[in-house]
């Protein structure tokens, strides 16, 4: 056996690599379902739409409602935080956006939100913090009067849910 | 492995079984006739420490199942119900949640004296490895176990801890609602957490399984670093070690069994006897104690990457250790600036869990970026810098020498 040559590759050899890719592809795709069982499921998904009759708030008052799980604040904000929350320059914001932006129009006295800190998920407290909105006790993240991250961990402002007023003072979420 | 196999059978049905499958020979060698340095102190017997608690775990977490209900809506009650009606059930329960802490303090010193002695050096790398993927399997157990009473401190502490995926650029978010089956901790949260709680225990086992080859194929380590270099240096792991370990077995139990009965909740924390409520966060949530100087990494960073990287980054520096620090001298004992940054390094991680219970705010958060660097300064840059520069005390020739020295004076080594 003195060659050294490589040997051309044969029909046997074309054989193991296709049989092994075949292989490789069906394990793939029968693992697929073994890890897409733990994604949200057809009854979490099933995009639980509520609507809210804000039509009990105050002035400066809130109220907390569930949807998919999660707490979403209300706020019928005062005139005050609403002068607060325009008085910001938007571009020196960690996560830029305009109080117009995080509101309804000719709504903008009501802040709806979802309650959950975008640093690790902990639910802020409201009417706290360095910038009268509200804070975070869990590592220390403070949000505006209109609910944007101003200092603290947190990366983004509290998220908004997909809602729209379906009369004068009732809001449809999801 | 290694050593005098001198298993001869000469029981009749031993020799039966020898001739088709040889357990009894394995066991033999491993854990009879096993040779190990004469010189080891209690600081080793903390490996046999450790198989106890996971046995222990074992057998009280199955025991637990028979009673718990893995449901969001009866969780917490059935384990009341296990305190209160079970026959025992609050004696399993105790020793299930304060086993958990002892085996993390067991762990935590296993690691010390590993870090101490060197005993991760060449030709131990794998062993070494193998420990901290035992470390971070032992880590996301307890975490998944402590969420299973879906108390307060259960719920916020799961998705705490499950947002850290979130921090991730794009693959984050997907990562999160695939470990929650949900867009929130809920129900089937809880229930793939408790299939994965009874899994891992037993991966653990094989891990542990794997851990214990490596070293008997390297030989123990021991406290001079110096290689056993005839019969003279060991003595057979039964009876000399059986013994030991199970006499330091016995004083740990006691440590356990105080712990378990008369103090049962020191180390848990009150929140987690009111039931989670996923609109209400406690005021100050904190880790398991074994967590807590990891969460003072993560808090110690002010942007969410950052901090979740490093937290990461503080055990996968661990895996490469073997290769940053540069001495040839294994142990500290003949390393008069290794010992003193190794005293530091303790100091340090004990800081970081006393910062990692603190509130994150002001002095406190100050302190844990001192420890969070030093931490990290410590493996990337005074250990590979301190092999370079530190002149060692010289080595004994043997561990037999070292013992002499020791034990008789200069009389018995000057010979
Ligand atoms: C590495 C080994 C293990 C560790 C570190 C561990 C850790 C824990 C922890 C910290 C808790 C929470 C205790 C509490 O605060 O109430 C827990 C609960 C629980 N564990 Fe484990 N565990 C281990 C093995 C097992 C095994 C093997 C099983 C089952 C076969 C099991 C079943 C349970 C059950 C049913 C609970 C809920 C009841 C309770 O909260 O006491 N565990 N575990
Ligand atoms: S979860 Fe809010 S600051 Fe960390």
């Amino acid at each position: 056996m003195a060659t050294s040559e490589k040997a051309e590759p044969t029909r046997r050899d074309f054989l193991y690599i296709a049989t092994g890719a075949f292989g490789a592809v069906g394990a793939a795709a029968l693992a697929w379902p073994f890890i897409d069982q733990m994604n949200p499921d057809a009854s979490a998904l099933a995009l639980a739409s509520i609507e809210v009759d804000l039509s009990s708030l105050e002035e400066g008052q809130s109220m907390t409602a569930k949807w998919r799980g999660k707490p979403i604040f209300i706020r019928y904000r005062t005139a005050k935080e609403i002068e607060e929350a325009k008085a910001v320059d938007v571009a020196s914001l960690i996560d830029p956006q305009s109080d117009e932006e995080r509101t309804k129009p000719g709504k903008e006295h009501f802040l709806v939100q979802i309650g959950i800190c975008t640093h690790l998920g902990c639910v802020p407290l409201g009417e706290a913090g360095e910038y009268d909105g509200w804070f975070c006790p869990c590592h220390g993240s403070h949000y505006d009067t209109a609910g944007r991250i101003r200092k603290g961990p947190a990366p983004l402002n509290l998220e908004l849910p997909p809602y729209d007023f379906i009369s004068d003072t009732v809001i449809k979420i999801g | 492995m290694s050593g005098h196999s001198t298993f001869q059978p000469q029981n009749g049905i031993v020799k039966w079984m020898e001739r088709r499958l040889p357990i009894i020979g394995l066991a033999h060698s491993s854990f009879v006739a096993y040779p190990v340095p004469k010189n080891l102190n209690y600081w080793w017997t903390f490996g046999g420490i450790l198989a106890f608690c996971l046995m222990a775990q074992i057998i009280t977490g199955i025991v637990l199942v028979m009673h718990y209900a893995p449901n969001t809506a009866i969780a917490f009650a059935s384990v009341e119900h296990i305190m209160r009606d079970v026959n025992w059930g609050w004696m399993l329960r105790y020793l299930h949640a304060n086993g958990a802490s002892m085996f993390f303090i067991a762990v935590y010193i296993h690691i010390m004296r590993g870090l101490y002695y060197g005993s991760y050096k060449e030709p131990r790398e794998v062993v070494w490895i193998l420990g901290v993927v035992i470390f971070l399997l032992m880590m996301a157990t307890g975490f998944m176990g402590y969420v299973l009473p879906w108390g307060q401190m259960s719920f916020w502490g799961a998705t705490v801890i499950t947002n850290l995926f979130s921090a991730f650029p794009i693959v984050g978010d997907p990562i999160v609602e695939l470990l929650w089956g949900g867009f929130a901790v809920d129900n089937p949260t809880l229930n793939r957490f408790f299939s994965l709680h009874y899994l891992l225990p037993f991966m653990l086992a094989a891990i542990v399984g794997l851990h214990i080859w490596a070293f008997h194929e390297a030989g123990n380590n021991n406290p001079t670093g110096v290689e056993p270099k005839d019969a003279q240096d060991t003595v057979a792991f039964t009876p000399y070690y059986t013994i030991k370990d199970l006499y330091a077995i016995v004083l740990f139990m006691i440590f356990f069994v105080w712990m378990a009965f008369m103090v049962p909740n020191f180390l848990g924390h009150p929140d987690n006897y009111i039931p989670a409520d996923p609109l209400v966060t406690p005021a100050h949530i904190v880790p398991e104690w074994y967590f807590l100087p990891f969460y003072a990494i993560l808090r110690a960073v002010p942007d969410k990457l950052g901090g979740v990287l490093l937290m990461f980054g503080a055990i996968a520096v661990l895996f490469v250790l073997p290769w940053l620090d540069t001495s040839k001298v294994r142990s500290n004992t003949y390393r008069p600036l290794g010992k003193q940054f190794f005293w530091i390094f303790v100091f340090v991680c004990i800081a970081l869990g006393y910062l990692g219970a603190k509130p994150a705010e002001g002095g406190y958060v100050i302190a844990s970026r001192i420890a969070t660097v030093w931490y990290f300064a410590h493996f990337l840059v005074i250990l590979p810098v301190l092999g370079l520069i530190e002149k060692p005390k010289p080595l004994p020739n043997s561990i037999s020498e070292a013992v002499l020295a020791k034990k008789g004076g200069s009389a018995a080594a000057a010979e």
